[in-house]
């Protein structure tokens, strides 16, 4: 026990002399919690359109006021053709182009049918779905109160079936809510996988490790000494991340964080090792930096963090079975905001658990004394 | 020059025989595209849900017939007591819980009105979003009168530059920018430091070489494999996701050639900061690899961030690759259109290059 006192010694002191990485774990979390959680939305705020207005009639008129009276869209301009409006659309000046045709007033008080044409940039295909789905049902709307105006026999209202969404846990439907528990899960991964293992590749290529491995440590004591220092670091992470994202944006934290830094200490055994192992299979930094960067890269695509993993294909959510990520993003998800306990995220904690011996015992056993 | 060129020949020497990380340098590509392909998705399909039907009339269970056929949710189990309902969202056992009240159908005909509430899981609000808007769909196409009216405004929507709304257009040029900026710029600033960490920094200096023979020796390998690994992406994008190159592909190329060019400078001037190879990881990976993935209209439109990000998103190089990018490939746009982004790119390259070239020190401290 004195011994991996001496080495826990001596990787906290290394860590905290080196100026160059003080900063960095500081700055880490905050940029985290105030840039990417506030960029990393799929919330559609706005929309630039351009109305190509051929009619000039009062229901055109109307229909632009409706248009205008929404909050999502902006109209830019009103192009004379719809030739004009593509070259808008090419140029990356608008997303979206309502064509109103010269016949429009007249068709649409003699109840014929007048037809109105949408441009709409698709290459980001979720967001023109979404801009011209709102879009027609604006005109929609229109379009009924133009009918109620006409028809003249007062009918009785018909009878409707109304759905009445009711919604938990987030009630204001809060992006940032989401997405912080999500983002912390990266932060303490990539402190975990990364400086952890480079840390360990960075004595083999200065040659520092023959030192060590000519003294009485032992080869767990080694690894243990490489692995607390940096668990520690992601715990504190992990609670300066929490204590941002409360403090700026009021993140709630429903469940009990004692069973979040429980769980978090075994995520991080867990990454960590994995980062210690490919640092032993691995001769230079950049080595460890590339390998760590693929799986990362697969694990957090993979993970739910932004796509939802019910709409992945099969194979990718056999995939997740073997994923840590996937595993600590729920718990954190649902610790922090539905407030679950322990038997609500045990199956995670138990892979996670699973995962984490094997992962260390594999670290141990691969990593060498003698060469 | 023979000593240059030897000098170059030793740095490609270095790359090809890592074995691993060559591998990984072109299996990145490959596996972030197929898994942007096939596996990642922002719809939402077979979402689980259950029902708690206290009506149990024809109405109630034709609408919860037509909600298990629909694509978009898988029908796990039914409830019937409000205390289960928590439990049942709070465990992710399902996402969406659709609660019929007593007497559905005779409260339509009778009052007029009839409600169903929609019980939503929203820690997913995006999910959430969606899931009512499905539901609410479905239960609407019952209100029988609303589908008789007949609009008679219809409206016509044209999907301009992708037609069949493929979500790989949108992806391939971000990860173009993510590919190149790994390989250039990351990889770049890691190897240099690496040459000051083990201390050969200092042999290189006292050799005839001269410094800027060792900068360039030192990037041309990381220049072709990056112009290798666009050139697969770009391969892949076309023939397996059949994405479009709809202007000229020399320009598309040329801005390729000077993206990596920026890509590079920026590597340098990393490596003349850094003093480990755990800074210029560190820096280059939050300073360049995620502002890459989230602040470039990767797989989050600019539009949608607060104004401050906004305006940081415009320093940041890749944003305006991105954008050149998929006007060129996908809109077909000529120069005309582009010069402005280009110019940028190339007033940044400019800016890194002089920038490093002041910071590099050819003597030891």
């Amino acid at each position: 026990m004195r011994i991996l006192f001496y080495i826990l010694q001596k990787e906290f002191t290394q860590i905290f002399r080196n100026k160059g990485m003080l900063p960095i774990i500081f700055v880490l979390p905050l940029v985290q919690m105030l840039i990417l959680v506030f960029a990393a939305t799929f919330e559609i705020k706005r929309v630039d359109m351009v109305v190509v207005d051929q009619d000039h009639s009062s229901s055109a008129r109307q229909l632009i006021d409706r248009i205008r009276a929404n909050k999502l869209f902006v109209i830019n301009a009103f192009p004379a053709s719809a030739t004009e409006a593509e070259k808008m659309i090419q140029a990356g000046k608008t997303d979206l182009a309502l064509v109103i045709p010269h016949d429009f007033d007249k068709k649409a008080t003699l109840r014929q049918n007048a037809e109105l044409q949408i441009l709409v940039d698709a290459i980001n295909g979720n967001a023109a779905q979404l801009g011209s789905t709102y879009l027609t049902s604006i005109v929609n709307d229109f379009n009924r109160d133009l009918q109620l105006r006409q028809s003249r026999a007062n009918q009785p209202r018909p009878a409707v079936i109304v759905a009445e969404p009711s919604f938990w846990f987030n009630a204001e439907l809060n992006y940032r809510h989401y997405m912080a528990p999500g983002i912390l899960v990266v932060l303490i991964t990539v402190v975990g996988m990364f400086l952890g293992g480079m840390n360990l590749v960075r004595e083999k290529e200065l040659g520092t490790i023959e030192q060590i491995n000519v003294t009485p440590i032992r080869k767990w004591q080694f690894i243990a000494g490489k692995l607390l220092p940096f668990l520690l670091l992601g715990l504190f992470e992990l609670s300066f991340g929490l204590l941002i994202a409360k403090l700026v944006f009021g993140l709630p934290i429903r469940g009990s964080l004692p069973l979040l830094f429980l769980i978090a200490s075994v995520y991080l055994v867990l990454v960590l090792s994995i980062g210690l192992y490919i640092s032993t299979e691995s001769d230079t930094q950049q080595q460890v930096t590339f390998v760590s960067y693929f799986m990362m890269m697969i694990f957090i695509l993979l993970s739910g963090l932004f796509t939802p993993v019910e709409s992945m294909p099969v194979w990718a959510q056999r995939i997740d079975y073997f994923n840590p990520l996937y595993y600590f993003v729920r718990v954190m998800r649902s610790v922090i905001l539905k407030g679950s306990g322990l038997q609500e995220v045990i199956w995670e904690f138990a892979a996670l658990a699973g995962f984490a011996t094997l992962m260390f015992s594999l670290a141990i056993f691969r990593y060498r004394k003698t060469t | 020059m023979n000593r240059f060129k030897a000098f170059v020949k030793k740095e490609f020497l270095h790359i090809i025989r890592d074995r691993r990380t060559l591998v990984i340098l072109f299996g990145i590509p490959i596996v972030q595209l197929l898994l942007f392909g096939y596996a990642l998705t922002n719809e939402v399909r077979n979402v689980k849900v259950a029902v708690a039907d206290y009506a149990k009339d024809e109405l109630s269970q034709r609408i919860t017939q037509q909600i298990s056929v629909s694509p978009w949710f898988n029908l796990v189990q039914t409830v019937d007591n409000p205390n289960d309902y928590e439990a049942l969202l709070r465990s992710g056992k399902v996402k969406e819980i659709i609660v019929f009240e007593p007497g559905f159908s005779r409260k339509l005909t009778h009052d007029g009105k009839a409600s169903v509430q929609l019980l939503t899981d929203a820690s997913e609000p995006n999910t959430a979003q969606l899931l009512v808007n499905y539901t609410t769909a479905i239960i609407q196409s019952n209100n029988m009168q609303e589908a008789q009216k007949a609009a008679s405004i219809e409206v016509k929507t044209r999907m301009l530059y992708n037609e069949s709304m493929k979500e790989s257009y949108n992806f391939i040029p971000g990860l173009m920018a993510m590919i190149l900026m790994l390989i250039s710029a990351m990889m770049t600033a890691i190897t240099i430091t690496r040459e000051k960490e083990t201390g050969t920094m200092e042999i290189l200096l006292a050799s005839p070489l001269r410094p800027i023979q060792i900068i360039l020796g030192k990037v041309a390998p990381y220049m072709v494999l990056s112009a290798l690994n666009a050139i697969i992406i770009v391969g892949i994008g076309t023939t397996l996701f059949g994405v479009p190159i709809r202007g000229s592909l020399i320009l598309l190329m040329l801005v390729v050639i000077l993206f990596i060019f920026l890509a590079l400078s920026l590597g340098i001037f990393i490596s003349t900061v850094a003093s480990s190879q755990m800074t210029a990881m560190s820096i280059s990976g939050f300073g360049l690899m995620l502002p890459t993935i989230l602040l470039s209209g990767f797989i989050f439109p600019i539009k949608n961030m607060p104004l401050p990000l906004q305006i940081v998103s415009n320093l940041m190089p890749p944003r305006w690759f991105i954008e050149i990018n998929r006007m060129v490939m996908l809109k077909g746009a000529d120069f005309t259109l582009v010069w402005k982004q280009i110019l940028i790119l190339m007033v940044m390259s400019a800016f890194f290059i002089l920038l490093s070239m002041k910071k590099f020190k050819i003597r030891l401290e």
